[in-house]
C-alpha cells in the first residue's frame, strides 16, 4: 500500500504501543504533525518548550519503564532538546526523540533552521539515527525501542529529513524481529563464588543503585536481604526501590547521606553492588571509601564493571536473574552481631532533624507521611531536593523521580507533567526550588491544559540555595551571584496561568492549606516561603571521603 | 610507549567514524592512529585503531563494544601491527 513516511512514523509508534507524545511543531516536522493529528490511538502533549517536552517524555518514561517518546523540529528545536536528553542518558531513562531535519536537497548548506542533530546529539544519546529514506523507517523505528529499552536503558534520537517524511513509497509492514539483548557474563561457577562470599562475609551491605528500578529487581533485592540479614544502603537514584520503612533499609549513601550509612560503609566488610555505578556524589573520595570490603559488582553494563573501583568478583547481566538465581544458594541467616552494630550506628547516627517545625525538612516528612504509598514525587536540583530525598519515607519504585546524574534544575515541572499524564489516578506532588522553577516555568500552561493532578510546592527561599551553602561553607560565605535581587509572585503567576495558587509564610498559614495540599485533585501551586539560612546537612566536602561529613 | 592495536568491525555508515572518534575524545583516550577500510562486497568496515597499551585499554574496549554499530571488537598482537608501523614510515 502506498504510504508517505510520515504515516508510517505514526503507524510504528502506534504499532509500538505509544499513547502520549509531546513536542513542539515546526517547519521540519510538520508533515509528521499532519500525519499525528489523523492517529486515534496517540495524544499529543503540545509543550512550550522542547526542554519541557523531553522532560514529558522523561516522566512518563521513569514511572512506566517505557520508552518515552518526543518530537522537535530541526535547529532550535533540537538544541533546546539537547538538556533532556543528556539528561536521560545519565540517568539511563528510556526515550526516543523523533527530530524533522531541513530537506537531504540541503543537507550540508547551512539552510535555514539546519543544525548537525546527529553529531550534537551524538555523545549524549545511547545511540542516533539518520534516515535516508521512508523505507528504512519502520525498521529503525523497531531498532530505536529495542536498544532505549533494552540492557541499560538510555535515550535514542532519529533524524529525519522533511522530503522523507513526505516521501510515498509501497509500504509492507514487516514484524519487529530487532533483538538486542547485552551479552552477559556470568556463570554457574559465579555465582556460588557469590554466594559463598556472601555467606562467609561478617559485615556485608547491599549497595543499590537505580539499575534496581529498570531491572525491576526491587523483590528480589528485598528477598536476598532479608533471607541473610543484609543492610541496604542506597543511591539517590535507587530510593524507592524498597521501602524506606523497611527494618534492614538503612538510608542515603553520599554527599548528603545518612551518617550511620556512610559509617556503616566504612566498616563493611563485603559490598554487593547491585545496579549502581560508583558515582563521586556516592563514593566521596574513591580511594577512600569502603576501605576495608570486597566488592561483588552486578550490572547489566559490563563498562562499568572496574570504572571506578577494581571488583574481587563481577557479574555482568541482569539483576533480576541473577538475584532470583543466587537466593536460594544463600543461606539464612540472623547476623545478630551485625545487625546489632548496625542497629547501634542507625541510632546514634541518624540522618540529621531540623528541630525547626517549620522547615522544608519536616513539611516533606509530614506530606510523605499522608500520601498513599503510590503518590510519585518529583524534585527539581538544589537544598529541596536533597532535603525530599533525605526526609520522604519512601514506599515504592519509581514513586520518586529526581535529575540525578546530570542534576539538571528545570527537570521537576516538565517531568511531573509526565508522570501525572501516564499516571492519571496517582497523586502528584512536585517538590521544587524557586530558581529550578523559573528554568521550566512555561509548562504551567500545560498543567492547566490537561487539568493535572499536581501539587507543585515551591520551596522559596529567594536564591540558589545549594549554591549559597557551598559558597558558605567552602568560600569563606563570599556569596556571589547566588542570591536574587528580585524574586517574582509565583503566586500570582500561577494564577495568571489559571491555576489555583496560594503562599504560605508560617506555621499557621500551613496548617489551613495542609489537608489541601494533600487532598487536591486538581492543579494546585503552593509557595512556601522558607528561611534563607537553612543548609542541607550532613555534606561530604567534594574531594573529601565520605566519613569526613559536615553534620552542622 | 607499546602501542596496542584494536580491530573493529562496524556497520558501514556516515555516522560510524563520529561515533568511533567522539569516544575517544569524550573518554580522553588518546588515538595513535586509525585505519579504515570498507569489506568488499558488504555492509561492513574494517578498522584497526592504534591505542597506547595500558591500563585503560580494557575500558576503552568495554565502551567499544557498547556502540550499537561496533559488530566485533579484538585487540590484535600480531601482523597488524606491522602494517601501523609501515603507515607510520609512510606517513612521517
Ligand atoms: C541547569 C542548571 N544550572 C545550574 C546548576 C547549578 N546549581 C545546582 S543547585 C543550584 C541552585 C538551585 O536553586 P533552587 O532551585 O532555588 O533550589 P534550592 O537549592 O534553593 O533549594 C544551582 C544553580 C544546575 N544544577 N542546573
Amino acid at each position: 500500500m502506498e504510504k508517505k513516511g510520515a504515516e508510517i512514523i505514526i503507524e510504528t509508534l502506534e504499532k509500538k504501543g505509544v499513547r502520549l507524545v509531546s513536542g513542539i511543531p515546526g517547519g521540519s516536522n510538520l508533515p509528521i504533525y499532519d500525519a499525528l493529528s489523523k492517529s486515534r490511538k496517540i495524544t499529543h502533549i503540545l509543550a512550550r518548550h522542547e526542554q519541557g517536552a523531553g522532560f514529558i517524555a522523561q516522566g512518563i518514561a521513569r514511572t512506566t519503564g517505557k520508552a518515552g517518546v518526543c518530537i522537535a523540529t530541526s535547529g532550535p528545536g533540537v538544541t533546546n532538546l539537547l538538556t533532556a536528553l543528556a539528561d536521560a542518558k545519565l540517568d539511563s531513562i528510556p526515550m526516543i526523540a523523533i527530530t524533522g531535519q531541513v530537506a537531504s536537497s540541503l543537507l550540508g548548506t547551512d539552510a535555514f533552521q539546519e543544525v548537525d542533530t546527529y553529531g550534537l546529539s551524538l555523545p549524549i544519546t545511547k545511540h542516533n539515527f539518520f534516515i535516508k529514506n521512508a523505507d528504512e523507517i519502520e525498521k529503525t523505528l523497531f531498532e530505536a525501542f529495542w536498544i532505549a529499552e533494552s540492557g541499560r536503558p538510555g535515550p535514542v534520537l532519529i533524524d529525519i529529513p522533511k522530503d522523507v517524511q513526505n516521501q510515498i513509497i509501497d509500504f509492507i509492514s514487516m514484524e519487529d524481529e530487532s533483538r538486542f539483548e547485552p551479552k552477559e557474563e556470568w556463570n554457574e561457577e559465579d555465582l556460588k563464588k557469590t554466594a559463598e562470599k556472601i555467606n562467609r562475609a561478617q559485615k556485608p551491605v547491599l549497595y543499590i543503585g537505580g539499575g534496581v528500578l529498570s531491572a525491576e529487581a526491587s523483590q528480589e533485592i528485598q528477598t536476598l536481604s532479608e533471607k541473610n540479614s543484609i543492610p541496604v544502603v542506597s543511591t539517590l537514584m535507587g530510593l524507592g526501590a524498597i521501602s524506606s520503612d523497611h527494618p534492614l533499609f538503612s538510608g542515603m549513601i553520599g554527599m548528603h547521606g545518612a551518617p550511620c550509612v556512610n559509617m556503616m560503609m566504612e566498616e563493611a566488610d563485603l559490598i554487593i553492588v547491585t545496579g549502581a555505578r560508583f558515582d563521586d556524589r556516592a563514593t566521596g573520595k574513591v580511594d577512600a571509601f569502603c576501605k576495608k570490603a570486597s566488592v561483588i559488582h552486578i550490572d547489566i553494563d559490563k563498562a562499568e564493571i572496574d570504572k571506578i573501583r577494581k571488583t574481587d568478583l563481577y557479574l555482568a547481566g541482569d539483576l533480576k536473574k541473577i538475584i532470583g538465581k543466587l537466593i536460594p544458594m544463600i543461606e539464612s541467616s540472623k547476623r545478630e552481631n551485625w545487625i546489632q552494630e548496625t542497629e547501634k550506628l542507625k541510632k546514634e547516627h541518624p540522618m540529621p532533624f531540623p528541630k525547626k517545625k517549620y522547615h522544608p525538612a519536616s513539611l516533606i516528612q509530614r506530606i510523605g507521611r499522608e500520601l498513599p504509598d503510590d503518590a510519585i514525587i518529583i524534585t527539581d536540583v538544589g537544598q529541596h531536593q536533597m532535603w525530599t530525598a533525605q526526609h520522604y519515607p519512601f514506599q515504592k519504585p519509581r514513586s520518586f523521580l529526581t535529575s540525578g546524574g546530570l542534576g539538571t534544575m528545570g527537570f521537576g515541572l516538565p517531568a511531573a507533567i509526565g508522570a501525572a499524564l501516564a499516571n492519571p489516578d496517582k497523586k502528584i506532588i512536585l517538590f521544587t526550588g524557586d530558581g529550578s522553577f523559573l528554568m521550566n516555568i512555561q509548562e504551567l500552561a500545560v498543567v492547566h491544559e490537561w487539568n493535572l493532578n499536581i501539587t507543585i510546592i515551591i520551596l522559596n527561599n529567594r536564591q540558589l540555595g545549594m549554591v549559597k551553602q557551598q559558597q558558605e561553607l567552602f568560600f569563606a560565605k563570599n556569596y556571589f551571584a547566588s542570591q536574587f535581587h528580585y524574586t517574582p509572585d509565583f503566586d500570582s503567576i500561577g494564577k495568571g496561568f489559571g491555576i489555583r495558587s496560594i503562599r504560605i509564610e508560617n506555621e499557621t498559614e500551613e496548617a489551613k492549606y495542609f489537608d489541601d495540599m494533600i487532598e487536591s485533585k486538581t492543579p494546585f501551586l503552593v509557595e512556601w516561603m522558607t528561611d534563607p539560612d537553612e543548609n542541607v546537612f550532613p555534606i561530604v566536602p567534594p574531594g573529601k571521603s565520605n566519613i569526613e561529613m559536615i553534620q552542622e | 610507549m607499546k602501542t596496542a592495536i584494536i580491530e573493529l568491525t562496524v556497520r558501514n555508515h556516515p555516522g560510524v567514524m563520529s561515533h568511533i572518534t567522539g569516544l575517544f575524545s569524550r573518554r580522553a583516550y588518546n588515538l595513535e592512529g586509525i585505519f579504515v577500510n570498507r569489506l568488499k562486497n558488504t555492509e561492513k568496515s574494517r578498522m584497526l585503531l592504534a591505542v597506547e597499551e595500558n591500563e585503560k585499554i580494557s575500558q576503552i574496549i568495554k565502551q567499544l563494544e557498547k556502540l550499537h554499530d561496533v559488530l566485533e571488537v579484538s585487540l590484535r598482537h600480531d601482523e597488524k601491527e606491522e602494517l601501523i608501523r609501515k603507515m607510520d614510515e609512510f606517513l612521517t
